[in-house]
């Protein structure tokens, strides 16, 4: 148990180590907390009720009351796009970890079962994977009909075979390591290869592909959302946000900016810290 | 366990009889074995010598069936693993029999542990799969299977990972899997080519005090004659995919018939003057892919005859029918001597 916890303290503390040493990924975290944090927050942060209509304030400028100015039927922007956060980063955070973990998953066992398994289950990738992925994701949104949780599931589904061909890339070169074959002198069956040997071994760049792929998801929600697939009124949504503000934007154009800034730093701050991971997870680029 | 030695029992763990296997490719079949016979009996410590090509790893990797089996053709022979015809079993049950019957030890200890998991939980893994002990025992199994191999400090090998440690130490933790599950045979491909001299002798000397203890055979897959002579009690040397020779590890090292063999040992550093140059053996291993229908050895063999046409088969000497070699000449000379 002592060594478990020395072990979990040095790793932490490696962990830092390398953060340190690569000011941008320190920066892209920093972002990226900061607004999970604002998001989180939001019902202590928020000066005015997200939904509620105030006609008196309608249009009204960035002000000392309304830090981002409110919108055509007076709703306070600030605390709109405090709100809106918990949507869009949770629909990022749910698409980009549950397509890395069914997409590893089938990748890993496509890899080592290889033959006709491989085969069939490598072509329906291919197919998705030829279709543009924003077409493919309207597609699948409008046919589930527009909701924020289908428009989740649109995306989950469109970011799956990124991973599976990932997965199965890494797998093909683990599968011929000798550990592998050591393992299956032991005894070792398929998913037991799969679970402890070829799984852990192809993380990390599955991890990497994960952290971009937050922002990336982000990005997809929001467009949805701006072509009116995504979140419905009155939730709160920066894509639809930014969609309502259009029609305002010469005269109002604090409508559609805020939003707007807020996708435009989360997917910068997700994908610093993706492009620090790929160094700290780099094993070529490791120093003691 | 009973103290197996060797001769002891009769039982064989590992009976192959002239195994012929080829890889298919395009337009045509590359002849990896081409008449294999050879015999491990309970607890014996049995020498694979040969050169690079000879078939050596192909024996091995079969012995366990590690080969994907469309790969391979199996045109003629058997391969037996306490009578159990391996060739014939499933895929499930092979994997019930690796491990706890059969287990290798790889050349490269550097590469076969998994570099992301704890050298301890990949042993209880192992024993895991094979009994069904609690989690507990397998740990405190390990640990004393750590002992065994008497590394210092178990407690901290057992919570490291593998590029903490030496690549002795890694061969030894490789030596503890695969004596995990006592299996009764055990395929050493080449076990200390990659470690340095000092460790390669204790590493050695750990393998067979293992075996003797728990009655362990060892199929010793080896080119350095050396660890042959002092490790193994009887030899089998292969050359183009067949046994050419198989004997008494001093009978073959002492006497060694069959021409090949012959040129191997001419070649040891030991046995060349100083200041001259070593002896090789002319020529080159033929291509298995276009085998002759002829001796293998014929076109580097400084005594081929007519005879040598054919292939000629592994027989036992009529001096000594311990000692057998696959030569027409060596074989037709002793029956002469003897007569």
């Amino acid at each position: 148990m002592r060594a478990m916890v020395a072990s979990l303290k040095h790793r932490s503390s490696y962990f830092w180590y390398q953060l340190r040493r690569s000011p941008m990924t320190m920066i892209g975290l920093g972002i990226i907390i900061f607004m999970c944090l604002s998001a989180l927050l939001a019902p202590v942060l928020a000066p005015y009720n997200p939904d509620v209509i105030n006609l008196r304030a309608r249009l009204q400028a960035p002000s000392m009351a309304h830090f981002f100015g409110t919108d055509e039927v007076g709703r306070d922007i600030f605390s709109r796009v405090l709100y809106g956060g918990q949507q869009s980063i949770g629909v990022g955070l749910f698409v980009a970890f549950v397509a890395s973990f069914i997409g590893t998953i089938i990748g890993c066992f496509s890899g080592i079962f290889g033959k006709w398994v491989d085969t069939i289950i490598m072509r329906i990738m291919d197919v998705m994977l030829s279709i543009p992925s924003l077409v493919l994701t309207m597609a699948l949104a409008a046919a589930l009909g527009p909701s924020l949780f289908n428009a989740m599931l649109a995306i989950t589904l469109v970011r799956i075979p990124y991973y599976v061909r990932l997965a199965r890339g890494q797998t093909l070169g683990i599968r011929e390591m000798v550990y592998v074959k050591a393992a299956q002198t032991f005894g070792a069956s398929r998913r037991h290869i799969v679970q402890w040997h070829v799984i852990r071994n192809a993380l990390p760049p599955i991890i990497v592909q994960t952290t971009l792929d937050i922002g990336n998801a982000i990005l997809m929600a929001a467009a949805l959302g701006f072509i009116g697939l995504g979140a419905q009124q009155p939730t709160a949504e920066w894509g639809a946000m930014v969609s309502a503000g259009r029609n305002f934007l010469i005269d109002q154009w604090w409508y559609s900016t805020f939003p707007g800034l807020a996708i435009l730093i989360t997917a910068i701050g997700f994908n610093l810290l993706g492009d620090g991971m790929r160094d700290m997870l780099d094993p070529k680029q490791k120093v003691k | 366990m009973q103290g197996n030695q060797a001769g002891q029992t009769d039982e064989l763990v590992l009976s192959v009889e002239n195994l012929h296997i080829e890889f298919p490719i395009y337009k045509g079949a590359v002849k990896a074995l081409n008449g294999v016979t050879l015999q491990v009996a309970a607890g014996e410590i049995v020498g694979l010598v040969g050169e690079s090509g000879s078939g050596k790893s192909v024996c091995a990797m079969m012995g366990m069936r590690l080969i994907p089996s469309d790969s391979y053709r199996v045109t003629r022979g058997t391969i037996r693993q306490s009578g159990k015809d391996i060739l014939a079993l499933s895929e499930k049950e092979m994997r019930a029999i690796r491990g706890s019957e059969v287990s290798m030890i790889f050349q490269e200890p550097m590469t076969a542990l998994n570099p992301v998991m704890k050298v301890g939980k990949q042993i209880i893994n192992v024993i895991l799969q094979h009994q069904s002990i609690s989690r507990a025992k397998a740990r405190e199994k390990t640990l004393g299977l750590l002992r065994e191999m008497y590394i210092a400090d178990p407690e901290r090998v057992f919570d490291s990972y593998p590029f903490e440690l030496s690549g002795g130490m890694r061969q030894r933790i490789m030596i503890a899997l695969a004596f995990s599950c006592e299996p009764k045979l055990l395929i050493a491909d080449e076990p200390t080519t990659a470690l340095d001299v000092t460790v390669q002798k204790q590493v050695l000397l750990l393998l067979r005090e293992r075996a003797r203890k728990t009655g362990t055979a060892i199929l010793l897959i080896t080119h350095d004659m050396a660890v042959v002579s002092q490790f193994c009690e009887r030899v089998y040397v292969m050359y183009a995919g067949a046994v050419v020779e198989d004997g008494l590890t001093r009978d073959v090292i002492k006497q060694p018939r069959h021409p090949y063999t012959q040129g191997l040992l001419a070649g040891l550093p030991e046995n060349v003057k100083p200041g001259t140059p070593l002896k090789t053996i002319g020529g080159q291993v033929p291509d298995l892919a276009q085998l002759p229908a002829c001796c293998s050895f014929m076109n580097r063999c400084g005594r081929k005859e007519y005879i040598c046409r054919n292939v000629p088969d592994l027989l036992p000497l009529t001096s000594d029918p311990s000692h057998k070699v696959a030569c027409w000449i060596v074989q037709e000379e002793d029956e002469r001597n003897a007569r």
